[in-house]
């Protein structure tokens, strides 16, 4: 178990995380959503006992980070911010390092590289120059790097950022496959990344925690959430009267293709009393369904209304 | 000890990945056989020793030792890998350490490599070979403490032209300060102890000493607690400013 309390950290004047507590238990994905300069990275950095924070404590597995990184850092794997990796080396030499630097040897290293190479997909460049690689190659390694160990806790930031679709697909892949009783904490900012692969969303901004819960219950924040989008041949006019009367309905809003986008007044489910709306007006439906709420709207409710009390 | 074994394989591998160490090694034999043969007039003298090597040497490393130890910290903070370094579980002074000790091992193996000059003498005459293993000895030190100046350096900068300026200045005031002319300046006002500090702390005084024959515990005493000095104070600035 991670856990974090009344964490911060400032750069000379400019407070880049500001008294966050949380924490993170065996089995848990949790992705860190928030605009560039949220304080993810910074965050990371503390975790991982990079940084030293300037104020609150870190604990991992019951490791103090200030007191005893090094056993703390034993269960951890990292893939730092841009997937920095030494250019000079080979795939192979670097993952060699890597593993002896945390005590691996013989027999067991090689199988253990052998194993991650496999599940990252690095068999083909194994003997190549990494300064010679691919972005997507790079990234490979450094997640390879990370999970080399087989650590409890896996720290990645911006796993897919560079990536091409595919290779983003196997990476979240990657990371759902992997067992249970692990911690998870991926940063992002592709918010479909949060749906597909977390089980808990925590969104930061100006170093600040302003949501901490599922993806699902984010997605409810989302004005988005229960609204219905219906499609009908030949829209009449009284039809978006007749839905607009209806009771749980606070707007309907009319898109590109005579789309009926209806939102409901507090994320109330207005399905069934459109249908009937439907029916009696004898429309032909071509396209119905609800929408389950859009992180982006939610994200980029909760963040700006953030920057702007900062600025006011 | 495992800890700083991993480090140092893997800054000597990545010295002879590139050119790099190649070049080097060419320019610092060619360099101090021209310092040796021609400016040290080595067959001119007529005496097999390697004194014209040794007088020599100071000079050489207070250009060539900054130019190894310039990217054994700047190239880490400026490429981002002191993130993947500094993570792993070691300390920090293991990993200060190691990287030292790969600088300090290639540059002996470099001066290991001058050794066409101890065969010259061997062959033209008889030289006491204990003195010039001596020197070796110094000289091999002395680099030591250069290399630990300049790994202080490298790590408060990112800029590896930066870190050579910088090393380069302070060894060559550290090699000036026995100098005859530098103690000149103090000797006619300053207090004694003054003038024999100033002497005391040269690289040179104590060097001179040890490529003489005499081998003083204090002489490797001085270039140990220097070496380990700047090592420690490269930690704490590696901690200090790994982030920035």
């Amino acid at each position: 178990m991670i856990s974090v309390s009344n964490l911060s950290k400032s750069f000379d004047d400019f407070r880049a995380v500001k008294d966050i507590s949380f924490s993170v238990e065996a089995g848990e994905v949790l992705g860190f959503l928030g605009p560039n300069g949220a304080g993810k990275s910074t965050t990371m950095k503390m975790l991982t006992g990079f940084l030293s924070p300037t104020s609150g404590k870190v604990s991992v597995l019951g490791h103090d980070m200030s007191l005893d990184a090094i056993s703390a850092q034993e269960h951890i794997g990292y893939l730092p911010e841009g997937a920095p990796s030494y250019g000079d080396m080979t795939v192979k030499a670097s993952l060699v390092f890597i593993g002896e630097a945390r005590g691996i040897k013989g027999k067991e290293l090689a199988e253990r590289i052998a194993s991650v190479v496999e599940r990252v997909a690095l068999g083909s460049v194994l003997s190549k120059r990494i300064e010679n690689l691919s972005k997507g190659f790079r990234r490979r390694l450094g997640l390879a790097q990370a999970l080399l160990h087989d650590p409890k806790i896996l720290i990645l930031d911006e796993p897919t950022d560079g990536l091409d679709p595919n290779q983003k697909h196997q990476v979240r892949e990657l990371i759902r496959n992997l067992s249970e009783d692990k911690i998870v904490i991926v940063s992002t900012h592709i918010l479909e990344e949060v749906s597909a692969v977390c089980t808990r969303a925590m969104i930061l901004a100006n170093g600040e925690i302003l949501f901490d819960g599922t993806p699902s219950n984010l997605a409810s924040k989302s004005g988005f959430h229960n609204a219905v989008t219906v499609r009908v041949t030949n829209l009449q006019p009284a039809l978006i009267s007749a839905l607009e009367a209806l009771r749980n309905v606070e707007r309907v809003q009319q898109g590109e293709l005579d789309q009926l986008v209806i939102f409901p007044i507090d994320g109330q489910s207005i399905l069934a009393d459109i249908n009937q709306v439907l029916h009696a007006q004898g429309c032909q439906v071509e396209e119905l369904h609800v929408e389950v709420g859009r992180l982006d709207d939610v994200f980029r409710k909760l963040t700006m209304s953030a920057t702007e009390g900062e600025s006011a | 000890m495992n800890a700083v074994n991993v480090i140092l394989k893997r800054e000597l591998a990545s010295y002879f990945a590139t050119p790099v160490a190649y070049i080097f090694i060419i320019i610092f034999l060619m360099l101090s056989g021209v310092f040796t043969f021609y400016l040290g007039q080595f067959f001119e003298r007529g005496q097999a020793d390697l004194t014209a090597f040794f007088n020599f040497i100071p000079w050489l490393y207070i250009v060539l030792v900054p130019a190894v130890s310039m990217r054994l910290w700047s190239e880490e903070r400026r490429s981002g890998t002191i993130e993947l370094l500094m993570t792993l579980p070691l300390s920090t002074f293991q990993i200060v350490f190691g990287k030292f000790l790969a600088a300090w091992l290639f540059i002996g193996l470099a001066l290991a490599l001058t050794f066409p000059q101890w065969v010259t003498a061997n062959y033209l005459g008889a030289p006491d070979n204990g003195v010039i293993l001596a020197g070796y000895l110094g000289a091999w030190f002395m680099s030591g403490g250069f290399l630990a100046i300049g790994s202080c350096l490298s790590a408060a900068t990112k800029n590896q032209i930066v870190a050579f300026i910088l090393t380069l200045v302070v060894c060559f005031v550290l090699v000036v300060s026995g100098f005859p002319i530098v103690q000149d300046v103090f000797s006619g006002w300053a207090p004694l102890w003054l003038v024999d500090a100033v002497a005391n702390i040269s690289f040179l005084t104590h060097f001179n000493a040890i490529s003489r024959g005499v081998i003083d515990l204090r002489d490797l005493v001085y270039f140990a607690v220097l070496i380990v000095a700047f090592l420690y104070a490269t930690a704490l600035v590696v901690d200090m400013k790994k982030a920035d």
